[in-house]
């Protein structure tokens, strides 16, 4: 039912439901906000949003205030502007004043909105006491003295990820947002996902800063550094100078990369093309287990790309660590290869090579330190850096962006397919492995249009589709008329939901692709912000576009995998692989 | 057994309790006995009949005199004078008027007192008897609607009666019932609101103490009048007592068929369960009480849903106080009409307060909401104890300050209103020249401060504003300024807080301006200057040191 209303003397009418601040963007009126983060939370808290309805003895938070037929709002009245210049005054008496020297000057919602408010005094007392910042875990750094208690963070943490290590502790004026049992994030289970501090308003939670220790890298004559770039970066990067959201830079960034000084440009996309390889192979060795030796084997086999995911797993589903696929992620798979294989190739030393990811996840800093990573004998990826982390090394060098020119990634390890491109995006990894899987099973091509998947596509939480294989080549013929039935999942709170299901024995899947952000790794913690719902469709657009823009969209059609099989690896699931680009899980207390 | 001749009423409620009211009344019965009068003299346990501060506390009915600071010890000396030798112990006597029931009568549970409403049982009857109570007409008016009455026209009598609600806001309480009765829904709830967070109030405690099954008849015909079928008193953890005897009265209620399944046959089913308060003031806002029952952290809600629409587990609920809830059973059995016609017409009926400060007589009154503060003051509270008459707190922490000015203000609603002052939830505070505005407000800010749930981004910084500008006010280094500023924040709190804790200070802050400006001007230090912005400075000498 249309619900009429008139906002600022206009008329609108809008289905019933809608909230005044909806209602008022249709309107072509922009209410500001704070707390409130389109379907994630709406705790109607900070007391930003405020409008004045004719009636209502108090301002009404538009974020939360449904419309209501014959209702009159005015969002910018006297009322109405005082009201939210007393909120955000309130904010920013209790703020350190220290926005100079803070990660997010420039990018900070709480100073655009004392801007956009026209705030020019604060007149209450500052009364917080300080509070030593947790710089407990590898991912991200909390400094919640500049917490404005927004609770976004909470939100994402409980409701996106459904993992819970963030909630607020004491009351009043004493709140602060906690971690698990304790102040310090590494005393809650963290899978180090981010996503708190890609949705933080403030400079409260930020990446762990990498920057310093590359600069120091590529400073030094003796360090051969060689860079990887993840599937993910080249949708997003160019946020950071201003460009639409889903604008695609990957020649701009080669050529950033090269002239900050990185020896080697390449590309996690190599590495991707690689996990295709073996874990389509990992997978039909299993489903040849099950269905011809009927041996014990774990089905379905989980991905396992996605390092905040493989975290959670640990954490909370200890009993289906089998399910999860041996391979490493490909940022480790390039590190570990960087270290023996282009080493050897071009007689470096690897004790001077020296290898920087840039990831849009800070879950991949946790992972590169794990101890296990370390197959080349040395630590197998150096240093992480997030997009954001790029984006400010860029602009510290003084780089016009957007007068590079395009450029391409070195060889050998630059070479990667369209299939390596849709590793960035949830359902990607899947249709990547689907091309190949297929194509190695019946010698013919995935029948789809385009080779897309759409099932798989999008941004609904849980996804499936399933495939028959027909007319099989003879090395697979025991797949013949078998019906393979796969889903993917993104977002821990649905990653929950598929595990809670093969727990249960439920689904009957054989292949279950999970990324631990919701969009997958182009709405990594890591990425610029914001990260909505419309930038991570946009982001996605700009990876399939660069996908079919390609000519080889098909892992197995790589000639730089077919040659580093040959010169270094051997076969899929050799030794060799198994030393180096495969690994083990442990259980972890969870919590 | 032969008819007593005298009653002794032992105050048994959650103050004396602890004083030894149980050891006061066992010696009592035992000393009584010992002098043979056993059959003459009847010693009952009863809730509070309104003194407080005066130890553990007794009647003698129909003698109407009220002995204080008894102890076991004085006892046999009590019973000796008073009760063998017909002399009454002077030095124990508590002075001055304790609406005691008519000492002419001399059955003191065989007549209706009209002076109170809520209160007419407390101190006359054993809440713990069920048959007492409905002696007392008890569960009559249940009755009668049950039989007589549609919920409709229950609803109706209700609002003919301008009953308004005695929980702080003073909603028509017939306008609330009529917005939940129309809901559609498998089940409705009913909430009593007894947690009674306001500091130096403890109305409700008392009433429940004195008087369970009234609160529980209340309920009844708020759930009949509303289609609910379950009940809840929702109780401060702290309130021991009452929800012991609420629980009894329950209990004995069930036993008697006027609780559970097809009450009197009617057909109605109702029952109700006690839920133990967590304890935060803030709970005792309808939608976070609520949150609480529903165990969770005891934060309010956002409104709209209305609790009359998707209240606790999502389903219509009405919560009222239990003053209100108290005043049910008395205008269904008399009738709409009679109940209006008590006090002043825009607020009918009588108001419940418990009285402190300087004054002689502290304790539980139950007046028509015609009386004045002066009367209250005069008449009920027997005078300032010490000094003069200087200001005085009307309902609690987040009540307005009013001073000699406002002495003959009727206290109800509209008089109130009028005047630019409201009547809050039951307590009121005398003070003498003794109190200095600024440390009073201050410690107010204190306990704002300290009850902000800290959800709210208004409520948690701007209590802390006001805690630290009312300590510069105290310590008379104000910045100039600094009261025009504590105005614009409690309006500015009172428009965009989440929810009515928020807006509270509003009321004492906004009055306190009102009446002692000048006084609150010498808090202020002329040659302070505020640094801009201030909290650069505070927060880099925090760094620093
Ligand atoms: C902070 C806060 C505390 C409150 N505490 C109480 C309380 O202790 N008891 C009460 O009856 N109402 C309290 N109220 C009012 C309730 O929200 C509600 O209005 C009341 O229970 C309705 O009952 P009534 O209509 O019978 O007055 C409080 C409100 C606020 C904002
Ligand atoms: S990094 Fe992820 S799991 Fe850890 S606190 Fe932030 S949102 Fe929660
Ligand atoms: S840390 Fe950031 S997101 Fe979390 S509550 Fe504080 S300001 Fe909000
Ligand atoms: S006004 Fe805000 S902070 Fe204060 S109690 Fe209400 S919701 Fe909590």
């Amino acid at each position: 039912m249309a619900i009429k209303l008139k906002i600022d003397r206009q008329d609108v009418s809008v289905p019933e439901g809608t909230t005044v601040l909806d209602a008022a963007a249709e309107a072509g009126v922009h209410i500001p906000t704070l707390c409130h983060v389109p379907k994630v939370t709406s705790p109607g808290s900070c007391r930003v949003c405020l409008v004045e309805v004719e009636g209502a003895r108090t301002l009404q938070p538009a974020c939360v205030t449904p419309v209501m037929e014959g209702m009159v709002v005015r969002t910018h009245s006297k009322r109405a502007r005082q009201g939210r210049q007393m909120s955000v005054e309130l904010l920013l008496a209790n703020h350190p004043w220290d926005c100079n020297a803070c990660v997010r000057n420039g990018q900070c919602e709480l100073q655009t909105l004392a801007q956009t408010l026209g705030i020019t005094d604060v007149r209450f007392p500052y009364s917080r006491e300080e509070i030593p910042v947790d710089t407990s875990t590898p991912a991200v750094v909390r400094d919640m003295n500049k917490c404005i208690l927004c609770r976004r963070c909470v939100a994402v943490c409980q409701d996106v990820q459904d993992v819970g290590s963030l909630a607020p502790r004491a009351r009043g004026f004493d709140t602060v947002i906690g971690a698990g049992a304790g102040e310090n994030l590494c005393d809650a289970v963290c899978v180090q996902c981010g996503q708190c501090a890609a949705i933080c308003p403030v400079g409260a939670i930020y990446e762990q800063d990498a920057i310093e220790d590359v600069w120091r890298a590529l400073d030094d004559p003796e360090k051969h550094v060689v860079v990887q770039t993840a599937p993910a970066i080249r949708a997003a990067l160019g946020e950071c100078f201003g460009l639409e959201p889903g604008t695609s830079v990957t020649g701009k960034m080669v050529a950033a990369l090269r002239r900050l000084g990185f020896a080697k440009v390449f590309d996690t996309n190599f590495t991707a093309d690689l996990t295709i390889i073996e874990e389509g192979h990992e997978l039909l060795t299993r489903l040849k287990t099950a269905l011809v030796d009927k041996g014990e084997v774990s089905l379905p086999m989980f991905t396992s790309c996605s390092p905040g995911w493989i975290n959670f797993m640990e954490h909370f589903y200890p009993g289906l660590l089998p399910n999860l696929s041996s391979c490493k992620s490909p940022q480790q798979m390039f590190g570990a290869l960087a270290k023996t294989y282009y080493a050897e190739k071009e007689g470096i030393d690897p004790k001077d090579i020296v290898v920087v990811s840039v990831m849009p996840c800070t879950a991949k800093k946790f992972e590169a330190d794990r101890d296990e990573m370390m197959d080349s004998g040395f630590k197998d990826v150096d240093y992480v850096l997030t997009t954001r982390e790029l984006g400010r090394m860029i602009q510290e060098a003084g780089i016009d962006f957007m007068k590079l020119p395009d450029e391409e990634q070195d060889s050998p390890m630059g070479m990667s397919t369209g299939a390596a491109d849709i590793f960035a995006n949830t359902g990607g990894v899947m249709e990547a492995a689907l091309r190949t899987v297929y194509e190695v099973v019946t010698g013919r091509e995935l029948p789809m249009e385009k080779l897309h998947v759409t099932p798989i596509q999008g941004l609904s939480g849980l996804k499936e589709v399933a495939l028959t294989f027909e007319k099989c080549q003879p090395d697979w013929s025991f797949l013949e008329g078998v019906t393979a039935k796969v889903a993917v999942a993104h977002g821990l709170s649905n990653a929950r939901k598929v595990c809670d299901m093969v727990a249960d024995g439920e689904g009957g899947y054989h292949f279950v692709e999970v990324m631990c952000c919701p969009g997958g790794c182009i709405g990594g913690g890591g990425q610029p912000r914001m990260t909505t719902d419309e930038v991570r469709q946009a982001r996605i657009k700009a990876i399939y576009t660069e996908d079919e823009g390609r000519p080889m969209r098909k892992s197995h059609d790589n000639p730089a995998i077919d040659q580093i099989y040959k010169e270094f690896l051997g076969e899929p699931l050799g030794h060799k692989s198994h030393e180096l680009l495969h690994t083990h899980y442990q259980a972890k207390a969870p919590a | 057994m032969a008819k007593p001749r005298a009653y002794v009423m032992v105050s048994v409620d959650a103050d004396t309790v602890v004083i030894g009211a149980r050891e006061v009344k066992t010696r009592l019965a035992a000393e009584i006995g010992g002098c043979g009068l056993g059959g003459e003299v009847r010693v009952l346990e009863t809730g509070s009949f309104g003194p407080s501060d005066a130890g553990v506390v007794a009647a003698v009915l129909p003698d109407g005199v009220v002995y204080g600071n008894l102890t076991p010890e004085r006892i046999p000396q009590l019973v000796e004078e008073h009760f063998v030798k017909g002399r009454p112990v002077k030095d124990w006597l508590l002075p001055g008027e304790h609406f005691l029931p008519d000492p002419e009568n001399s059955d003191p549970r065989g007549q209706q007192y009209f002076g109170r409403i809520v209160l007419d049982n407390c101190g006359r009857i054993d809440p713990e008897s069920i048959e007492e109570y409905i002696a007392n007409d008890g569960y009559f008016a249940l009755g009668k609607a049950l039989a007589e009455m549609t919920p409709e026209a229950l609803v109706e009598e209700v609002k003919a009666s301008g009953l308004r609600g005695r929980g702080g806001a003073g909603f028509p309480t017939g306008l609330k019932w009529s917005f939940c009765a129309s809901e559609q829904a498998d089940i409705k709830y009913v909430i009593c609101n007894a947690d009674e967070g306001e500091p130096g109030t403890f109305k409700d405690r008392l009433i429940m103490e004195g008087d369970p099954h009234k609160v529980i008849e209340g309920m009844a015909l708020c759930g009949y009048a509303l289609g609910a079928s379950q009940g809840y008193v929702y109780i401060r953890g702290e309130y021991k007592l009452s929800i012991e005897r609420i629980r009894h009265a329950i209990e004995a209620a069930r036993e008697n068929g006027l609780l559970g399944k097809d009450i009197m046959g009617s057909g109605f089913d109702f029952d109700i369960a006690v839920k133990i308060g967590a304890g935060a003031y803030v709970c005792g806002e309808e939608t976070a009480l609520i949150e609480s029952m529903e165990g969770k952290r005891g934060l309010p809600r956002v409104k709209p849903p209305f609790p009359a629409k998707a209240g606790f587990r999502g389903k219509p609920t009405n919560v009222n106080n239990v003053e209100t809830l108290a005043n049910i059973p008395f205008i269904i059995r008399n009738g709409a009409a009679q109940f209006h016609r008590i006090g002043d017409p825009g607020t009918p009926g009588t108001k419940v307060y418990t009285v402190l400060g300087h004054i002689n007589r502290a304790g539980l009154i139950e007046v028509p909401t015609s009386v004045t503060l002066r009367d209250v003051l005069e008449d009920y509270a027997g005078g300032m104890r010490a000094g003069t008459f200087k200001m005085a707190q009307l309902g609690g922490t987040a009540g307005d300050l009013l001073d000699a000015s406002m002495l003959d203000v009727p206290l109800n609603y509209d008089s109130l209103a009028k005047n630019g002052h409201s009547l809050g939830s039951g307590a009121i505070l005398f003070m003498n020249e003794t109190v200095k505005v600024c440390d009073f407000l201050h410690a107010c800010m204190k306990f704002f401060a300290h009850e902000s749930c800290g959800n709210c981004n208004p409520c948690r910084n701007g209590m802390e504003a006001l805690l630290e500008l009312t300590e510069r006010l105290k310590q008379g280094a104000g910045y100039p300024g600094d009261i025009a500023l504590m105005e614009e924040l409690v309006m500015g709190m009172q428009s965009i807080a989440f929810c009515p804790l928020g807006q509270s200070p509003a009321a004492p802050v906004l009055s306190a301006v009102r009446y002692f400006r000048d006084e609150m001007l010498t808090g202020i230090d002329a040659d302070a200057v505020r640094p801009r912005p201030e909290h650069t400075m505070r927060h880099l000498m925090k760094l620093a040191s």
